[in-house]
């Protein structure tokens, strides 16, 4: 049995050795808020926190994640509240598809813990998750609105 | 041969056959099967495959776009897909627009595929491609609302007893004027819901729009920020097992045999089975474990007969097509074009090409399909749910009242999900566990190898002057895939593919080419690798943009004439095609200094009913690296129903689109993609988003799509401000290899 914390409840999980943390926070624990993207860390869909960490959960073995804090995006504000990022993502209408927003959402909220007000060139560093649809405009607006609201 | 045949007989094929025919207009559906008896529509009801909230819950369904709850909750049907583009959204408030209801309490549910065919097609099609999701639904999702208004009014009027025409409705709430008495729309509803509905039915001048026309904010937003949308790909059933699949990686090759003994013992395995002529899949208790197994399956594939074919081999049956005389035909013509080139005292020529490009849609493929000796249901994200309720009918071997699809949201789709391999494939791995769900997922990589791509074309341009620098001839030779030939080649017209010239027709409402040349000639030396081709966002208007909005530059600049100027004389007769490139070209300043270093460049393109032009600024460093600061980018699309998601539409296409010229190629080598994840298919990241500024500018009297058009503009805009910055003329796609140095 595998034993993950994750979004503060802890889980024990029959999971071989390889199994990615995305699959387990999906499939064992059942929380599908995080998506499956491309499987080698490239979109970001995958995107949760790792004792506050951004991790690509995709490439990440569920086994190394055993004493440390998990958070996807369905903790990443306490029930029936929302996090000043969700909040600016729903005030600017940000997402299209919104497929990969989760991964982007944490990815964001990682990055405003490190960098409470970053520039354009912090948001482009930082914030390499992929989005199809194209709302990039949208989510650079955001994490400024954001950054002025948290 | 052989291959086209093959694929002729798949019943892949068969649904393509629906999908087209619902696209051409008129459904071949209702010829496949006999649906609508009542007793068909009584066992309908009685099972768990109705969707909408109708018998659920209290409330009446006034008309089939309206269901109105006892607490005025208005539930608004929605049959096109949603799958970003915000189409639900805009049809939603164009029913709200008629229904004059208060928007607050609006919200939305899908009818199935399987519903409508049962109801006799209330929806009529769901189709969702095209930039067709609201203009080809608008008229009659309008008359859904205005009808149900009709019907409340009546009723609240034969429960006060007064004349209709004493009462009015607005923001749900009905009002007799005389005495000013008050209802609410879900009071009236079980009594407007027996009322016959009227035959006459009246719709809003768009100047009196309230609700439609404006930027609302989309209605699905806030579950795709906190992770409770389910996708597709999220669909649990009770007892519902997962799947992994691999393909012959050649397309057209079978499955010659396969071993799964190391797979079966593998953690989770429940069965490895053969899918189809061509693929093996393994079923267990997680996805993850299904894909393991399906990597530890030794397969012995035959290839077929495209087993040696390469890029270059392609690229070589498309050069040969440039100058052909066989397989040709003519898209567009006027005056004698050779003739005039023959005699032009200047003459300009240019050979471009375009590649395979993949949909890659966030959410890969999948589907859920549960199979029992005399039903099958599947849950999918599909751009038409009749078309994937025919392909579940079809490889389910149930007839199609005894099938439904469930749709959910998708993960994008761009084209890719209009069509239903991995639904036909999920189908007949469920066959093979009966009773049990089973959900089939695509690897990325099994995604981006078993695509459905966008054609690739090769284009010999070639003009004429006079002695006066007057453009006398244009010869637009295009070679190269055809869709239609793959998809539907029913709808060729004496071999001709008409929907490989969109944006070239001389004339009709889906896309006017806008220049004027007096001697024309349009026309498509038709050559067809293996390589699947498909609808993929914007389609042929994309090459066809490209390679004439790059030429205009090139012959513009040949005769030392701005391109903006040599656009407008040509342009004349075409005065949409113009405004749309007046507006760019003023609001980003052309002809006025641009920064230090930032060069301007301009394409205009007419499709799916709208017209759209782009300005595009850019730097190249002296290494070459580009930089693209700022694209100004018009729309007009007749009636502008959301204008928020209108913009997002128009800068999501920039991603699209410059993606596309950036990076997207899918090459060929033994038959196969090569390409296989995003690290060697790139695509854009928000560092190289430009910055877009959208000008929406409805002229009204006409219904344009949105959702496609700007792709049109963004990559030529690009090239020839890169052209105007470097020298350089960048003729094939993509650049991302391609040396930018000044020339």
């Amino acid at each position: 049995m595998t034993r993950l914390n994750v979004n503060g409840t802890s889980h024990d999980i029959d999971v071989a050795d390889d199994t990615p943390l995305l699959w387990a926070i999906r499939e064992w624990i059942g929380l599908t808020g995080t998506k499956y993207g491309c499987g080698v860390a490239q979109c970001g869909a995958c995107t949760v926190h790792i004792d506050g960490q951004p991790v690509r959960s995709c490439l990440y073995p569920a086994v190394a994640a055993v004493g440390k804090k998990v958070v996807t995006i369905e903790g990443l504000a306490p029930k029936g509240k929302m996090h000043p990022v969700q909040k600016a993502w729903v005030e600017g209408d940000v997402p299209q598809c919104g497929y990969c927003q989760s991964g982007m959402i944490m990815a964001v909220a990682a990055l405003l813990k490190t960098k409470p007000k970053p520039t354009d060139a912090d948001i482009d560093s930082a914030i390499t998750n992929i989005c199809r649809c194209g709302t990039y405009q949208q989510i650079r607006a955001a994490v400024h609105a954001a950054a002025g609201n948290a | 041969m052989t291959n086209i045949v093959s694929r002729i007989t798949s019943p892949e094929r068969r649904s393509f056959l629906v999908s087209t025919s619902a696209a051409a207009g008129g459904l071949a559906l209702g010829m496949v099967l006999p649906f609508g008896n009542e007793a068909q529509a009584a066992e309908r009801a009685n099972y768990s495959s109705d969707t909408t909230l109708l018998g659920k819950t209290p409330g009446n369904e006034v008309t089939a776009w309206v269901f109105i709850k006892p607490d005025d909750t208005v539930v608004i049907r929605i049959a096109r897909s949603e799958m970003g583009q915000g189409t639900m959204t805009g049809l939603a408030q164009l029913v709200a627009e008629e229904l004059d209801c208060d928007w607050a309490k609006v919200t939305t549910e899908f009818p199935t595929p399987g519903q409508n065919l049962a109801r006799n097609r209330p929806w009529k099609d769901f189709f969702t491609a095209g930039s067709r999701g609201i203009r080809a639904s608008n008229e009659f999702v309008r008359q859904g609302g205005a009808t149900a208004r009709m019907m409340l009014v009546q009723a609240a009027a034969e429960k006060w007893k007064v004349p209709v025409a004493e009462c009015s409705a607005a923001s749900s709430v009905i009002t007799h004027g005389p005495s000013g008495r008050k209802i609410s729309y879900g009071k009236v509803a079980a009594a407007a819901a027996k009322i016959e509905p009227p035959k006459e039915v009246k719709l809003k001048d768009s100047k009196d729009w309230k609700i439609a026309g404006k930027p609302l904010k989309r209605l699905d937003t806030a579950p795709k920020t906190n992770g409770t949308l389910t996708y597709s790909i999220d669909v649990k059933l009770p007892g519902m097992l997962c799947a992994a699949i691999r393909d012959c990686p050649v397309f057209g090759g079978t499955v010659k045999s396969f071993d799964a003994a190391k797979a079966e013992k593998m953690r989770g395995v429940k069965k490895v089975v053969q899918v189809g002529k061509s693929a093996v899949a393994v079923v267990a208790d997680h996805w993850w474990e299904a894909k393991v197994a399906c990597d530890a399956v030794t397969i012995d594939w035959d290839l077929g007969p495209n087993a040696n074919v390469s890029s270059a081999s392609i690229a070589a049956i498309l050069k040969e097509g440039l100058d052909a005389s066989t397989n040709t035909y003519v898209g567009n013509e006027n005056g004698d074009a050779k003739a005039a080139i023959a005699k032009g005292v200047k003459k300009v020529e240019a050979v471009y090409a375009f590649p395979y490009q993949h949909h890659a849609t966030m959410e890969p493929m999948n589907a859920t399909a549960l199979w029992t000796a005399d039903r099958c249901e599947v849950w999918t994200a599909t751009q038409d749910g009749e078309v994937a309720l025919a392909a579940t009918s079809e490889s389910s071997g149930h007839p199609l009242p005894k099938c439904d699809v469930h749709k959910l949201p998708l993960g994008g789709g761009f084209g890719r999900r209009t069509t239903h391999d991995f639904v036909i494939q999920a189908v007949g791995i469920a066959k093979q566990m009966p009773g049990v769900p089973v959900k089939l997922i695509w690897s990325r990589e099994e995604d981006m190898t078993h695509g459905r791509y966008h054609p690739t074309t090769q284009c010999k341009m070639t003009g004429s002057f006079d002695e006066n620098n007057n453009l006398t001839g244009l010869h637009m030779r295009i070679s190269g895939q055809s869709i239609i030939a793959f998809v539907a080649p029913h709808n060729l017209v004496n071999g001709k593919d008409p929907f490989t010239f969109q944006g070239l027709n001389a004339a009709g409402a889906e896309g006017v080419f806008g220049y004027t040349v007096p001697n024309l000639l349009i026309d498509h030396a038709m050559r067809n690798p293996h390589i699947p081709p498909h609808f993929w966002r914007g389609v042929n208007n994309n090459q066809n943009s490209l390679y004439l909005e790059s030429f205009m530059d090139e012959l513009a600049l040949s005769v030392n004439q701005d391109p903006l100027e040599f656009r407008r004389k040509l342009l004349k007769d075409h005065p949409k095609h113009l405004a749309v490139l007046n507006a760019v070209a003023e609001r980003a300043g052309w002809g006025k200094p641009a920064p230090e270093g930032v060069f301007r460049g301009l394409s205009q393109h007419m499709g799916y009913g709208s017209y759209v032009a782009a300005c595009a600024e850019v730097s190249v460093s002296k290494e070459g690296a580009l930089k693209i600061h700022r694209i100004v980018a018009a729309t007009d699309c007749g009636y502008a129903v959301n204008p928020a998601q209108i913009e997002r539409q128009i800068a999501g296409s920039f991603a699209y689109g410059l993606s596309a010229m950036l990076f997207g190629e899918c090459t060929v080598k033994d038959g196969a993609i090569e390409q296989k994840n995003f690290d060697t298919y790139r695509v854009m990241r928000i560092n190289e988003m430009p910055k877009v500024e959208a000008i929406v500018m409805p002229s009204g009297g006409f219904w344009g799509g949105v959702g496609e058009p700007t792709i049109f503009v963004a990559a030529p805009a690009v090239l020839n401000a890169i052209a105007a910055a470097t020298g350089k003329r960048i003729r094939q796609l993509p650049i991302k290899d391609q040396d930018l140095r000044k020339a």
